[in-house]
């Protein structure tokens, strides 16, 4: 398991396993992830959601020789607001090429099938050796 | 229509709490339709520990905030309105210890829709490091 950076603490970030041992990030409810009064920040929910894209893209690429990445772009897609409750996230890699990789990943509070986001996101990979 | 006639993004600042006031995120200048703040560097916002740099988090919440708030000048109203979609380019990475300047622009404000767009540096306009575009909805409607 990849070391978590700071701003993963500073959105108080837990790891937390899926069914199929993918990871899960859960990020509690705090006023440090607040928006509006009640609801969460889109910068927040964004920022958990590229975690959990990192973390997922991290894993494949361990399993597939290593290797370095920068974020290129994300798409972020805001769905419902965020309530003051727990919302996790997960990162799906649709596609892990040579340089490029494409990560999906979604965020949701009580229901994974009703995300609040979604995001789409290119990362540039540079293998080792 | 729900919300203030005006909008004071310097007074707007000056109460923050909550996620842009843990981040650190500071007001910095505005015209008619545009907002202009600045994220200090902090190392508590390192996404690539080896390198220091930021991680891209913070410029998305940053880049949100001063096209958010593009939008209310814009309206010259504070309006209640949501991200619907936000697209963010990184040209570069942010340079660690530098001050990370956002500013986003409303370039066109429809009934329901905003559309902005923006850019961030961290000294020099000329050399950006990232480029958004996006749009908010407000469900009760923009004044026109």
């Amino acid at each position: 398991m990849m070391r978590l950076p700071p701003y993963a603490d500073l959105l108080g970030l837990v790891v937390e396993h899926g069914d199929d041992g993918a990871p899960v990030l859960m990020m509690p409810f705090a006023t440090d992830v607040l928006g509006r009064p009640g609801f969460l920040h889109g910068g927040a929910i964004s920022g958990l959601m590229e975690m959990a894209a990192i973390v997922a893209l991290h894993r494949a690429l361990a399993g597939d020789g290593g290797g370095e990445i920068k974020p290129i772009n994300v798409t972020v897609d805001f769905m419902r607001g965020g309530r003051d409750k727990e919302t996790r996230s997960r990162g799906v890699v649709t596609r892990l090429g040579t340089r490029v990789a494409n990560v999906e990943a979604t965020a949701w509070q009580d229901d994974p099938a009703k995300p609040i986001a979604a995001a789409r996101m290119n990362y540039l990979i540079v293998r080792r050796g | 229509m729900s919300g203030f006639a005006g909008f004071d993004p310097e007074r707007f600042f000056r109460a923050r709490i909550g996620h842009g006031g843990t981040l650190g995120t500071e007001y910095r200048a505005h015209g008619a339709d545009w907002a202009e703040l600045a994220l200090p560097y902090d190392e508590n916002l390192i996404g690539n520990i080896g390198t220091g740099v930021i991680a891209s988090g913070p410029i998305i919440s940053l880049m949100d905030m001063a096209t958010s708030m593009s939008v209310w000048l814009c309206a010259d109203a504070f309006v209640a309105h949501a991200t619907l979609d936000l697209r963010i380019d990184y040209l570069r990475p942010a340079t660690p210890g530098r001050t990370v300047i956002g500013r986003g622009e409303c370039y066109r404000l429809t009934r329901s829709i905003a559309f902005v767009r923006g850019q961030a540096h961290d000294g020099d306009p000329g050399d950006p490091l990232a480029h958004v575009a996006g749009t908010f909805m407000a469900p009760e409607g923009y004044p026109r």
